[in-house]
């Protein structure tokens, strides 16, 4: 039996965004979250495999690591069709940079899931955008691995992967165990996330879908401290957003179509490389 | 190894003439050299790579650390993450930096794990502190936060960089650099990863990311066939078309021609931006656009905010009177 791990985030939904200035981190716990948007096409990567006669048997077990809340994303995942998920909290992973965020998914698949053969990551989350914590997971298991996936099936006992990677297309193939990173959709897209289905809300909160694992049970060291051992520390936060004190033109377009040519026409032409006529010449030539 | 501090830049120059992001680094690293007294160099793998080192001491690398080996030619995530790794270990710089290709971003975060040390995805700007660490500027969050971030402990300080955000240093034929070959280890592990097929996809001729002039729609283009108009404009002013996300999102344009925090940054000369609300995760990429023109019904948008002239008109009527108005000034 083919045993697939999907790593799913929870991210922020909204623009608003809550953060400790203490610890300079985002205080996931008043966000409102959703399962991150490539994460979800990982998912449906498994759940296509796993429809796939072909593939033979297969147990999709999906994993996110998070405050408790995140246990929202497991739950959909168990009513898209993921056999198993488990949340991995504790107040010790919180500030988990992705080396350590990499380390604790790491530990759990090294501890708990040793018959686990492909490994599902999306390439990026919605929220931090970094794409390291695939690579890194996939090191921390020394496991090979084959990132922003666009397409990929079950061959010859490994995988192999179709993906566009700085204007490379590329065909590649692995032995399994190996971990896949998902690319974000395209215009072919084959792993366009699925609806959940009535009866799969009813399976989603049947007893014993999900299990919650703390740092202990989990196999970390009792003084385990993300926060303190990432590597990275964040300094400080800001808004990036500075205000001008531009112009603002009103009232009809030809107006200010005219006033914005005829009062900044040198910027206009010089970007353009182009010579253009302005009102003045209009009149003198 | 002297006490000689070295900021490191890997070299990542397939699709050379495409992405010139190590250049870009090379700069900015030759800036950091100054503050922190430290020596540039590159680090460059491949097969026959000679003008390669040639380009990079004349772009401000000191040194040049090779490893010129058939084994290397092709890009291999595993390998070059390994010999990385192992040329750290031995000539232990301080910094390391790479390009946020998607190449980049898959070989560092796996040298940072390897060598137990913090990494800093896509970052906007480096600097030095006072107390000699590199500070490292990345946007957060979906780009509503800016972060600075620092690796206070672990060596090398790591950070991938956003192509486009530092401008390269003019060719210098004079330049001279010290060239330091390093053999293939003997160890290296053979690759677990099988590249099939790897073929140069064509790539449009015109960049978004280095155009001197960038039009940029949002939702207030109003549908998918009118936000064609911003091409007829884009042609006739020589400018790329760049969308927001709902844009994207909706279908009107590809991907490719995402401005945002997981898209493209921009830093035109001048910047037309119609019925875009500014969204923090679109106004953070365009930063660096130098004159903006934005148009919006609202006159409270963001983007209207952040603009030099802001025309507060319906975004799909002012596109075609600014059509009309260059049309009636170019010179022939």
């Amino acid at each position: 039996m083919l045993h697939v791990i999907v790593c799913i985030k929870q991210v922020p939904m909204v623009s608003e965004l809550p953060w400790d200035p203490k610890t300079g981190t985002l205080k996931r716990e008043t966000a409102q979250g959703m399962m991150d948007p490539s994460a979800r096409r990982a998912l449906e990567a498994a759940l296509q495999i796993k429809a796939d006669p072909a593939s033979g048997p297969v147990r999709i077990t999906a994993v996110s690591m998070g405050p408790p809340m995140a246990e929202e994303v497991l739950y959909e995942a168990r009513a898209l069709g993921a056999d198993q998920g488990v949340l991995l909290t504790d107040p010790c992973m919180a500030g988990a940079d992705t080396c350590m965020t990499a380390m604790i998914l790491g530990t759990f698949i090294r501890n708990h899931c040793p018959d686990t053969g492909l490994i599902l990551c999306g390439a990026m989350s919605s929220d931090s955008e970094t794409a390291q914590v695939g690579p890194q997971l996939a090191e921390d298991l020394d496991i090979p691995a084959i990132g922003y996936a666009r397409r990929l099936e079950l061959a010859d006992g490994g995988i192999r992967v179709e993906r566009h990677v700085d204007d490379f297309l590329e065909v590649m193939e692995m032995d399994l165990p190996g971990l896949v990173t998902m690319d974000h959709a395209d215009e072919s897209d084959r792993y366009t996330p699925r609806y959940v289905a009535l009866g799969g809300v009813e399976k989603a909160f049947a007893a014993g879908g999900i299990q919650v694992m703390d740092g202990a049970a989990l196999g970390l060291d009792k003084e385990f401290n993300a926060l303190r051992s990432s590597p990275t520390k964040i300094m400080d936060v800001y808004s990036p957003v500075t205000q001008k004190e531009g112009r603002v033109l009103t009232g009809a377009v030809k107006k200010m179509v005219d006033t914005l040519f005829d009062d900044y026409g040198k910027i206009i032409s010089s970007a353009m490389g182009k010579d253009l006529k302005t009102h003045d010449h209009d009149e003198d030539i | 190894m002297s006490a000689e501090k070295q900021i490191w830049v890997w070299a990542d120059y397939r699709n050379y003439f495409h992405s010139r992001v190590t250049l870009q680094i090379l700069a900015r690293a030759t800036e950091l050299a100054k503050a922190n007294d430290a020596v540039v160099c590159a680090v460059v793998f491949g097969d026959h790579v000679d003008e390669y080192v040639a380009e990079y001491i004349a772009h401000g690398a000191k040194k040049v650390y090779v490893t010129d080996d058939p084994f290397l030619k092709t890009y291999n995530v595993e390998s070059y993450a390994f010999l990385l790794s192992a040329l750290v270990r031995r000539f232990r710089p301080e910094i390391l930096l790479v390009g946020a290709t998607r190449f980049g971003q898959e070989i560092a975060p796996r040298v940072a794990r390897q060598l137990n040390t913090g990494l800093t995805a896509d970052c906007i700007d480096l600097d030095i502190d006072d107390q000699g660490r590199l500070v490292q500027t990345a946007p957060s969050f979906g780009g509503n936060l800016i972060a600075k971030i620092i690796t206070p402990q672990a060596r090398p300080q790591m950070a991938t960089i956003r192509p486009g955000t530092f401008q390269e240093l003019p060719h210098d034929d004079d330049a001279s650099g010290e060239v330091i070959p390093v053999p293939l280890p003997g160890n290296m592990p053979a690759p677990r990863v099988r590249c099939l097929t790897s073929e140069l996809k064509p790539v449009r001729a015109r960049k978004i990311e280095t155009a001197d002039i960038v039009i940029t729609g949002g939702r207030g283009m109003g549908s998918k066939g009118k936000f064609k108009k911003l091409f007829d404009l884009a042609e006739l002013i020589n400018a790329e078309v760049g969308a927001t996300r709902p844009v994207v999102y909706a279908g009107w344009v590809s991907h490719e021609s995402l401005v945002g925090q997981a898209g493209k940054h921009i830093r035109p000369k001048l910047l037309f931006s119609f019925g875009v609300s500014g969204a923090i995760q679109h106004t953070a990429a365009l930063a660096d656009a130098r004159f903006i023109v934005a148009v919006n019904k609202n006159p409270n948008a963001t983007m209207m905010k952040l603009a030099d002239v802001a025309l507060v008109a319906d975004a799909n009527q002012a596109c075609s009177g600014i059509i009309r108005a260059v049309k009636e000034r170019i010179r022939h």
